[in-house]
């Protein structure tokens, strides 16, 4: 079967948690730079990603996302001193909701996006579409 | 929200957008989308002949909350906040939707996906205006008057400049005496200037104000309310007398411990090895002949970077990582204060990189020809201070000479050491001051909010945010004292409603969001219906939704990212496009 460049309706959908001041800039900045990615990948917005509720990304993935992408504050972070150990808690949460509902937890996935990760934001997505599709 | 009547406007950008997504598609999509009352697009949303018949739209077609799909909202969110209100509809009823960096300029070879993304995301932004609700800002009186703490020049400039604004300054000294490090440095660069006598100069001026109060001695012990209205109290040191203050911003300027080099570094410890600091007293009584311990000194050899830009190693797991920017330019100008007092005295500099930037070249120029020796020492492998037979000796590999060592006999050695951060677990604890990897405070952007820290109306400046020079903390002060000023003269402020909230009905207080709240005061336990439930101080939340994910009620919600916007975002990102 012939792999090679899939339309957006086949290639895996991707719901990507990002925040305002960190994340965002950096997903900006690839389609600045003009990068591309899967036009499959959708963002949705928040002040910080310790604030992202697990329960989301069970809804997300139940209502049709293939997978969940949290581009974490890191380090960054200006109001929660330890955001990647609540970002990392919130992920283990929602795998484990995942398990529960017989789904695979490998459909929900973390790193830290800062606000010049445009790079690193791109090859997440490559990576991460490409590990979908083998799920 | 059934009745809800939403506007959605799409920008072309002049092509940015409609090149790469063909909007019409996108505007029929959308006008179809249940809550949509009109659909239209723009060459650019941003124009003022755009905007104006943005504001006539909304009032003809009495629209509730818009959407506009155009740039990023770091561009224009308050662009279009302002026009939202203009238009007389609440400016949280407003939702930008990017479809430009994150959809037509990522997606430039797909057009048809990228209008289906598109479709989707300014659907996703229709149920987010759908749901949102008209929100008011939190408006706080200011109270005129501020608190500055630590008296050194930093924070008696601050003063200074406050009180010239017209503002009541209340500053705090920890020690009996006004000054900080400053009176013991003697002669300060670039201009030679006394440091007593600077401080002096200061204290003379304050005392001439009517509306500075110093206290010395003193300990600021209290810190309650928030921006523009905290209360304080300061305790004096001997606990004989506590005092309550209302002020409406704090600017905390309490400077830098000096390195303290560990026993045996670089010699530390030996007699003829001192810090710069030590050194620096020794030169104002010497006359004609340096000397120490009653004997000549002909040799000084500077080592540089003592205490700055540590590799981590067994014996010292928190290495000082970053370079104290100082202490090149203090050292070579000790040195033509040196030589100022004895030409013949020779002078070595062992360094790792020469960091006299701006016009303080003109000084390491100037030592150069009064005769002081420059070497550069490897990263890899810092002097060697030996005491063979008694008298110091210095050995160095000079990578100019292609890392020959070099073994230079002294009198003196004279470690360059930098800045440390200072020991003030007491003010961090009452201030919640944020510390960052250095142990320095923390501002919230080194560039963009260099003064302002997480923590609003309490400010932040000279060396006690970083390693600084007089000058460069006098700058940092006065940068904190127009951020305070600005507050406290405006009379009000403006504090962002998308804060937490709590849905009452479904909260039976377990405890959970107070814990997970790192600031101070903003979550409380209080009694309503009956029942405990949380309270969330809209004033003191900073809205990072920390204590959303660990409701097991799902009963907190960050105003403009609820539980339900967000889930209604999500369905309207998948749903098919028929």
């Amino acid at each position: 079967m012939a792999k090679a460049a899939p339309s957006a309706g086949n290639r895996p959908k991707i719901l990507v948690f990002s925040t305002n001041t960190i994340s965002d800039p950096g997903i900006d900045l690839a389609g600045s730079q003009h990068m591309s990615y899967s036009p499959s990948v959708k963002v949705i917005s928040v002040p910080c990603s310790g604030g992202i509720h697990p329960n989301w990304v069970l809804y997300a993935l139940e209502a049709g996302f293939d997978g969940v992408f949290i581009a974490a504050d890191g380090g960054d972070c200006a109001c929660l001193p330890d955001c990647t150990a609540r970002t990392a808690r919130i992920v283990e949460r929602a795998q484990g909701l995942l398990k529960e509902r017989g789904s695979d937890p490998r459909r929900v996935k973390m790193a830290a996006i800062c606000s010049v990760c445009s790079e690193p934001f791109v090859s997440h997505m490559r990576q991460f579409t490409e590990a979908l599709s083998k799920l | 929200m059934i009745g809800k009547r939403i506007g959605a406007f799409l920008c072309h950008c002049g092509g940015n957008i409609s090149d790469y997504v063909d909007e019409e598609k996108v505007r029929a999509a959308v006008e179809k989308e249940s809550g949509v009352a009109v659909a239209k697009t723009f060459l650019f949303a941003c124009s003022e002949a755009s905007q104006e018949e943005m504001i006539r739209t909304i009032r003809e077609e009495k629209l509730d909350g818009i959407v506009i799909a155009s740039c990023s909202p770091k561009l224009h969110l308050d662009t279009f906040r302002a026009m939202a209100r203009r238009s007389g509809i609440n400016r949280y009823m407003y939702t930008q939707v990017n479809v430009r960096e994150q959809c037509s300029w990522a997606h430039r070879h797909e057009r048809e996906e990228a209008t289906e993304k598109a479709i989707r995301l300014v659907r996703a932004g229709v149920a987010h205006s759908r749901l949102g609700v008209p929100l008011t800002d939190l408006r706080i009186e200011t109270t005129p008057a501020a608190l500055v703490v630590g008296a050194g020049v930093a924070g008696m400039r601050a003063a200074l400049a406050l009180s010239d604004m017209g503002i009541a300054v209340y500053l705090v000294e920890q020690a009996a005496r006004v000054g900080g490090r400053v009176p013991a440095w003697g002669k300060m660069f670039p201009n030679d200037r006394e440091g007593a006598e600077i401080v002096d100069t200061l204290l003379q001026a304050i005392r001439r104000r009517e509306n500075i109060t110093l206290f010395t001695g003193a300990e600021v012990v209290e810190k309650r309310g928030s921006v523009g209205d905290f209360s304080v109290k300061v305790r004096a040191a001997d606990g004989t007398e506590e005092i309550a203050l209302r002020v409406g911003a704090i600017v905390v300027a309490t400077g830098f411990d000096p390195y303290l080099p560990a026993a045996g570094e670089f010699g530390y410890g030996a007699p003829g090895v001192v810090t710069l600091p030590e050194f620096r007293e020794l030169l104002p009584a010497a006359e004609g002949k340096l000397r120490y311990r009653d004997r000549e000194v002909r040799n000084i050899v500077y080592i540089y970077c003592v205490g700055s830009r540590q590799a981590a190693a067994k014996e010292n797991p928190r290495p000082n990582l970053y370079c104290s920017r100082y202490c090149c330019t203090a050292a070579v100008h000790t040195a033509l204060l040196a030589a100022g007092v004895d030409a013949g005295v020779n002078q070595y500099h062992l360094y790792r990189d020469m960091r006299t930037y701006g016009k303080n070249e003109i000084l390491f120029e100037e030592a150069g020809r009064k005769g002081s020796v420059f070497l550069r020492y490897p990263d890899d492998a810092p002097p060697v201070v030996e005491r063979p037979g008694g008298e110091l000796l210095v050995r160095v590999r000079d990578v100019l000479l292609g890392g020959e060592e070099i073994g230079i006999p002294a009198d003196l050695v004279v470690l360059v050491t930098g800045m440390a951060p200072r020991e003030n677990a007491n003010l961090v604890n009452v201030l919640k001051l944020p510390v960052g990897a250095g142990g320095f405070f923390n501002e919230i952007h080194p560039k963009l909010r260099p003064v302002e820290t997480m923590i609003d109306g309490v400010f932040i400046s000279g060396a006690a945010q970083g390693p600084k020079t007089l000058a460069e903390s006098v700058a940092s002060s006065l940068a904190a004292v127009s951020k305070g000023a600005a507050l406290l003269l405006k009379g009000y402020v403006d504090l962002s409603p998308l804060v937490a909230k709590v849905d009452t009905e479904a909260c039976a207080w377990c405890g959970e969001c107070g814990n997970a709240c790192p600031y101070d005061g903003a979550v409380e336990r209080v009694r309503q219906g009956g029942k405990e439930v949380a309270y969330v101080h809209p004033a003191l939340c900073k809205g990072c939704g920390g204590c959303v994910p660990v409701c097991p009620a799902e009963a907190v919600g960050l105003e403009g990212y609820t539980n339900d916007q967000v889930k209604a975002m999500i369905d309207a990102l998948v749903r098919e496009i028929v």
